[in-house]
């Protein structure tokens, strides 16, 4: 039976810490002794009316809580819990979370229809409440079911449909659960509270009804009731709809032929008078039409055949009207928008839009934009030249180079001058303009840039002095420069017309990321970035003292951070924060110069201090390993070579650290990727740190906590070590190839429609080929005999993957090269095994067919390989 | 319900620069791993192995020219890396490239299966040479072992360019034809290929790393100052009737000089090999029968032959076929030294065989041959030249062999030579 709680969770949320604590303490113990019936005691503390409101709220927080964790690890362990439950008692529990839908308070209401999904999310699939759909459709078919029961039962319809997969429920469900949610939007019958839930619940079981939008007249039924209420007189209710209408776009693109005209009425009223929250779903709308038709023109290759998917051409057939429309709230501007991160309005969605438009029809834009240009630009109201200013710089993606030139090559100037415009907002956006130009116009590679050796000192002058302007303007002249450079990245190997003006360059990106007036906006970090790239794009044999000089000076910017004042732990972000893109700079200043061999002996001479700095700046944070200087320290391992093993002993607890850090994945799969760079500097050098290295990785493979994308890289990484110790690799075969092999067969089970998941199960397959490879070779003519037990299953293994469509060239190559390792390197003992397996033949005359260049290389090598052992005697 | 995020990246790139320095770092790991796997694949067979099993090797020459071969070698095969090769000057430098090139029998018989286990080229017209490139330059040596061209081309380190691909140490050993009236080398064979060697490869794997390799290093573009000469693949066809009948009759851009049959599982031999075929007529090529110093068919055939002790006359074959003997008296009188080429011609007497093997000849003693010439006849040149004087190997019957495989797929041939 329930126990009396209410004291306790009262007291829990006590002013005086003591009681707290100690109430704290006392539900936990509770908890712990016995957790059904802590559950139950919550589910009825939430059920109860008479109880108060604060209890009330703790009881559906620790219901909550106990049912679901961000944290996938704490989530399972939660659902095994709730499966341990009596079934009698879980009953209990559900009924008492259902008479709560009933709740004179609103509050409670909503709480427990968030815990009925949550329950319902673990249940559902196991097909463990089937009654549950029922019994909320009743609440909602019952006669005399008060207004309230409506409300919170929709509520929670719309949270389960969130929750559960369409898969999981059958059509007649389906069909009751939409039929219930869209009686519940009409007008006439229901209270605005009703139909604000029943719409808002829409737009979570839009994703179920599939079947009903193949149904004209389900669906016109579907999309009439929408379309009326994106006109009901509450906004809120409106804008719900509308965003109904949104996701309808993309997931029902296909059918919306003969509703285009009425969505684009509603939706144009929407953006001239409606209000803004409404408007900014509206134009969202066209956005999603947008995203899809640039989606399906990506895709629409002609190599594709018949399979792509249906193109309507709803922007191409809407274009005067809609661009006119967009247009038109391109002077509704806020006075601060570029301040404030947060801030999103009519004006940015409008020019948003516009941006896809032009990316969706190409050159039809241009005339339709260009006279609101024209008209608006030399305007004496600012709002008008940045209106004009921002529909020139939206449309410079997507229109042909031969459309866009001749205004580009004629507003140029205007655009330069318009860097000393009066208004801040006019030179941010014409500051971005330009950027936008130097990212479109100016590929001096593929034969055109707006940008010649005349006009060059003019542009590189006037973006040197706006580099000086407010910090919003700073920051998107830094992405000027980042493009204006990024176009001289492959212009021809003897000299870069940007070389003369490089010192110049860096020196006020520096001064740029020195300002403290700066400090809120995102201009040092842009500097930085900019920089980089000044650097990455520079004619080495031109900028190589330059790049040398910098050195230095970035190291001894990166030593000063180490003296930072620290009492915040906003300090030591900030700190973090900077060091980081101290670090960028050098790991592109070492990637840089070990490109040729007359400028990779700076790095050598300056080894040393930089690893120093890179220990420092793991010192400063004790708690996690700093992400960018290990990117950097892998490159400084690739240059410096073997040399790099003095260094060892001091890294290598960071690097232990890395491997350890599961919260921060991406940390780790950085720290996976340098020990493969160490291994290839140190080769058998590293062999000392290897049990270490191993015992981790492996680890890392078991756990269900890492995430799954750094798995593959673990493989890989197998492969790099295997191949640096060569026979030393032997003491971690076996352990490696179960696991590989383990892998290999989860792959196989995969859920093949999840897209994201083969993508997964693709880098997870062509790593464990990556990681045979490896040790294949690393026992050539030493151990080679060690793997003969795994052949078989390698080819078994090859096989599968050959036979699956949906593997990518990526994959191919790795199986066919690991194939061909197998052939070269255990000699006798597979010959009779490449025998049995007779899609050798087949898989390699598929790969030898390929257009891939590498592939076929390999496939031909691997033939080579099986060619020679089959015909030894 | 999760409010509905609409807003949208506002005058911003979409990728960070962070993000694009992680990118770069996996693209460079997942390229150096590759690098690394790819030369694990390569290393073990960078070195030639050199089958050095013909007796008259000289092997003093050879292992005084490389120090570092170990000297207690008593196997019949030495390791030897070209690159030592490269650096021999003068006659040592002659004499070794000079025994790496495979030589090809010519065809006396049809070989079984040739639809199924032959490839077949057209022998483009000119000088077969062995073309090696290797520290910043490329040397061709003709089959005597003399240079006949010495410059830069786009092979892997084959000429001192900057940014040149490949590792400084790469080099590539390349089996030519010159083809004088286009100035081009036609490639016929692939011996090594960036350090890697193909010695021990089937000719089915050179023929296409040949294809495939040779086009992507710029090695086929037209020459330039890094690349003096125009190189080329030679086409090649299985020798089935479609196959031959391309090679026979198909247009080629060079002058044809015979067919080559290659059996797609032979490695590549150094020396003579009865796995590579030449073939030729009058229709494919413009010297069938041998001509004499003045460019003119003789009336009699004349064949090179090489004297060895007490007078033993054999052919270049290995082992050597003996064809005849020169009276003891008559070397003496004439100062003939043992492993002296001389040449003969056959007379009214003709080459007697029994059961398709040589027995006897009438062999009429012209002189010592030409300085130039580095090797004897082999018996199977002789062998086709005879027939092609008396009873020549037709194309319709390499035709009608094919035809014949193709009915009756598993019947082995008739004639074979046992």
């Amino acid at each position: 039976m329930a126990m009396e709680i209410t004291q306790f969770l009262s007291a829990a949320q006590s002013a005086d810490a003591r009681i707290r604590t100690e109430a704290e303490g006392s539900l936990r113990q509770f908890q712990e002794q016995n957790l059904p019936q802590f559950l139950l005691s919550l589910s009825f503390e939430l059920a109860s009316d008479d109880k108060p409101s604060e209890s009330r709220r703790l009881a559906g927080i620790l219901l909550k809580n106990s049912l679901d964790a961000k944290d996938s690890a704490t989530k399972d362990h939660l659902v095994k819990q709730w499966f341990a439950i009596e079934v009698a008692l879980k009953s209990q529990i559900k009924e008492q979370l259902l008479r709560t839908l009933g709740s004179s308070t609103l509050e409670a209401r909503h709480t427990s229809a968030q815990v009925i999904a949550k329950v319902a999310s673990i249940e559902i699939p196991q097909k463990q409440w089937p009654e549950l759909v029922g019994s909320l459709l009743n609440n909602m078919t019952q006669q005399g079911s008060p207004a309230h029961l409506k409300q919170s039962t929709l509520e929670t319809l719309g949270y389960v449909c969130e929750e559960i997969s369409h898969h999981d429920l059958v059509q007649d469900e389906v069909n009751s659960v939409l039929t219930a949610v869209v009686q519940g939007m009409n007008q006439s019958e229901n209270t605005a509270e009703v139909r604000l839930a029943a719409t808002k619940a829409l737009l979570n079981a839009l994703d179920f009804s599939q079947t009903n939008f193949e149904n004209e007249m389900e669906r016109t039924y579907i999309m009439k009731m929408v379309c009326e209420t994106a006109c009901s007189k509450e906004a809120e209710i409106r804008q719900a709809a509308f965003e109904c209408l949104v996701s309808i776009a993309s997931t029902y693109y296909e059918v919306l032929e003969q509703y285009m005209q009425t969505l684009f009425e509603l939706t144009s009223n929407a953006v001239k008078g409606d209000e803004e929250s409404v408007a900014l779903q509206a134009i969202e709308f066209w956005s999603s039409i947008c995203d899809e038709e640039i989606d399906r023109q990506e895709y629409d290759s002609p190599d594709s055949g018949d399979s792509s998917p249906p193109h309507s051409c709803f922007i191409e057939k809407a274009l005067p009207h809609l661009v006119q429309m967009l247009l038109e709230t391109l002077q509704k501007q806020q006075e601060d928008q570029d301040h404030d991160d947060d801030v999103w309005n009519i004006s940015m969605a409008g020019g948003t839009c516009l941006g896809l438009v032009a990316r969706t029809v190409g050159d039809g834009v241009v005339p339709l934009v260009m006279p609101f240009v024209e008209r608006n630009i030399s305007s004496p109201e600012w709002r008008s030249r940045e209106a004009a200013t921002y529909a020139f710089g939206s449309i410079l993606e997507g229109p042909t180079i031969d459309k866009l030139a001749p205004m580009v090559g004629a507003g140029l100037e205007f655009l330069l001058t318009a860097t000393k415009d009066g208004n801040n907002h006019v030179r941010d956006t014409t500051a971005w303009t330009l950027s936008r130009i130097f990212e479109f116009l100016h590929s001096p590679e593929s034969g055109f840039s707006v940008i010649s050796p005349e006009n060059l000192p003019r542009i590189v002058g006037v973006l040197l002095e706006s580099i000086k302007d407010v910090p919003n303007v700073a920051e998107k002249v830094c992405g000027a420069i980042y493009n204006l450079a990024q176009g001289y990245e492959d212009s021809g190997a003897s000299s870069s017309i940007l070389s003369p003006y490089l010192t110049e360059i860096i020196t006020h990106l520096l001064a740029a990321a020195e300002r403290t007036d700066g400090a809120e906006s995102k201009l040092r970090g842009a500097a930085y970035e900019t920089l980089n790239e000044v650097v990455r794009c520079s004619n080495l044999s031109e900028a190589s003292s330059i790049i040398a000089h910098l050195l230095p000076a970035i190291m001894k910017k990166l030593a000063e951070t180490m003296d930072l004042p620290i009492i915040s732990t906003d300090d030591r972000e900030k700190q973090a924060e900077l060091q980081a893109s101290l670090c960028g700079v050098l790991q592109v200043i070492i990637q840089k110069l070990s490109g040729s061999d007359d400028t990779r002996p700076i790095i050598m001479q300056n080894a040393d201090d930089i690893m120093r700095l890179f220990l420092r700046v793991f010192g400063c944070h004790s708690s996690s390993v700093h992400e960018e200087a290990m990117l950097a320290i892998g490159a400084l391992a690739y240059t410096t070579g073997a040399e790099f093993v003095k260094y060892m002993p001091e890294l290598f607890r960071y690097l232990q650290m890395g491997l350890q850090n599961f919260e921060e994945y991406q940390v780790c799969s950085i720290t996976v990727g340098v020990i493969g760079d160490i291994c290839r500097a140190l080769d058998e050098q590293i062999l000392p740190f290897c049990d270490q290295i191993m015992g981790l990785l492996i680890q890392n493979l078991q756990s269900d906590a890492l995430h799954r994308s750094v798995k593959p890289p673990i493989f890989s990484c197998f492969g790099d070590i295997a191949l640096a110790i060569d026979a030393h690799f032997e003491r971690y075969v076996a352990p490696a190839i179960q696991i590989m092999q383990g892998a290999a067969q989860v792959c196989a089970q995969m859920d093949t429609l999840d897209e994201e998941l083969m993508d997964y199960a693709n880098q997870l397959r062509r790593s464990i080929f990556e990681a045979y490879s490896g040790i294949l070779q690393g026992f050539k003519d030493t151990k080679a005999e060690l793997m003969v037990p795994y052949a078989q299953h390698l080819l078994q293994f090859v096989e599968v993957v050959s036979k699956d469509s949906l593997r990518d060239e990526s994959v191919t190559k790795a199986a066919v090269a690991a194939m061909g390792d197998l052939a070269d390197v255990v000699g006798e003992n597979p010959k009779q095994l490449f025998r049995n397996f007779t899609f050798c033949g087949e898989f390699l005359n598929e790969c030898l067919q390929s257009e891939d260049e590498d592939l076929k290389v390999t496939a031909r090598w691997t033939q080579g390989m099986i060619a020679r052992l089959m015909i030894s005697s | 319900m999760a409010p509905h995020e609409i807003r949208r990246p506002f005058k911003r790139r979409p990728i960070s620069d962070q993000q694009k320095r992680r990118e770069l770092s996996l693209l460079r790991q997942s390229q150096h791993r590759s690098d690394a796997q790819q030369r694990a694949r390569n290393l073990a067979s960078s070195v030639i192995s050199l089958q050095s099993s013909s007796p008259d090797v000289d092997p003093e020459i050879l292992f005084e020219a490389v120090p570092e071969l170990d000297e207690g070698t008593e196997s019949e095969s030495s390791s030897f890396d070209v690159r030592q090769a490269s650096r021999l000057r003068g006659p040592e430098a002659r004499k070794w490239f000079a025994r790496q090139l495979m030589l090809p029998e010519w065809m006396i018989d049809v070989p079984d299966n040739l639809s199924r286990d032959w490839y077949v080229l057209a022998r483009p017209a000119g000088k077969r040479c062995f073309v090696v490139s290797s520290d910043g330059t490329t040397v061709s040596r003709v089959r005597n072992g003399s240079i006949l061209h010495h410059f830069p081309s786009a092979l892997p380190g084959g000429a001192r360019k900057k940014g040149a691909s490949g590792p400084a140490n790469s080099y590539s050993i390349l089996d030519c034809i010159f083809h004088e009236s286009d100035q081009t080398y036609y490639v016929i064979d692939m011996v090594c290929w960036r350090g890697y060697s193909l010695y021990e490869c089937t000719a089915e794997f050179r023929f296409f790393w040949l294809q495939s390799k040779l086009a992507e290093t710029g090695a086929c573009d037209p020459p330039s100052f890094y690349h003096k000469f125009r190189f080329s693949a030679v086409p090649f066809f299985n020798c089935d009737q479609s196959g031959l009948h391309s090679a026979y009759t198909g247009s080629l851009p060079y002058v044809k000089d015979g067919l080559l049959f290659y059996n797609k599982h032979a490695h590549y031999h150094t020396g003579n090999t009865p796995l590579v075929l030449i073939w030729k007529d009058e229709s494919c090529s413009q010297y069938v029968i041998d001509t004499d110093n003045n460019g003119e068919v003789p009336d009699q055939q004349h064949i090179v032959l090489e004297l060895q002790e007490e007078g033993k006359l054999v052919t270049s074959d290995d082992p050597p076929v003996p064809f005849s003997c020169l009276n003891a008296d008559f070397v003496k009188q004439s100062g003939l030294l043992s492993g002296s080429l001389i040449r003969f011609a056959i007379g009214d007497g003709g080459l007697n065989c029994v059961d398709g093997r040589f027995e006897k000849a009438d062999l009429q003693y012209i002189g010592v041959s030409n300085r130039a010439r580095a090797f004897a006849d082999s018996y199977s040149k002789i062998m086709f030249q005879y027939m092609a004087r008396h009873s020549p190997l037709k194309v319709e019957d390499l035709a009608s062999t094919i035809s014949h495989e193709n009915q009756q797929d598993k019947t082995p041939e008739v004639e074979m030579s046992d």
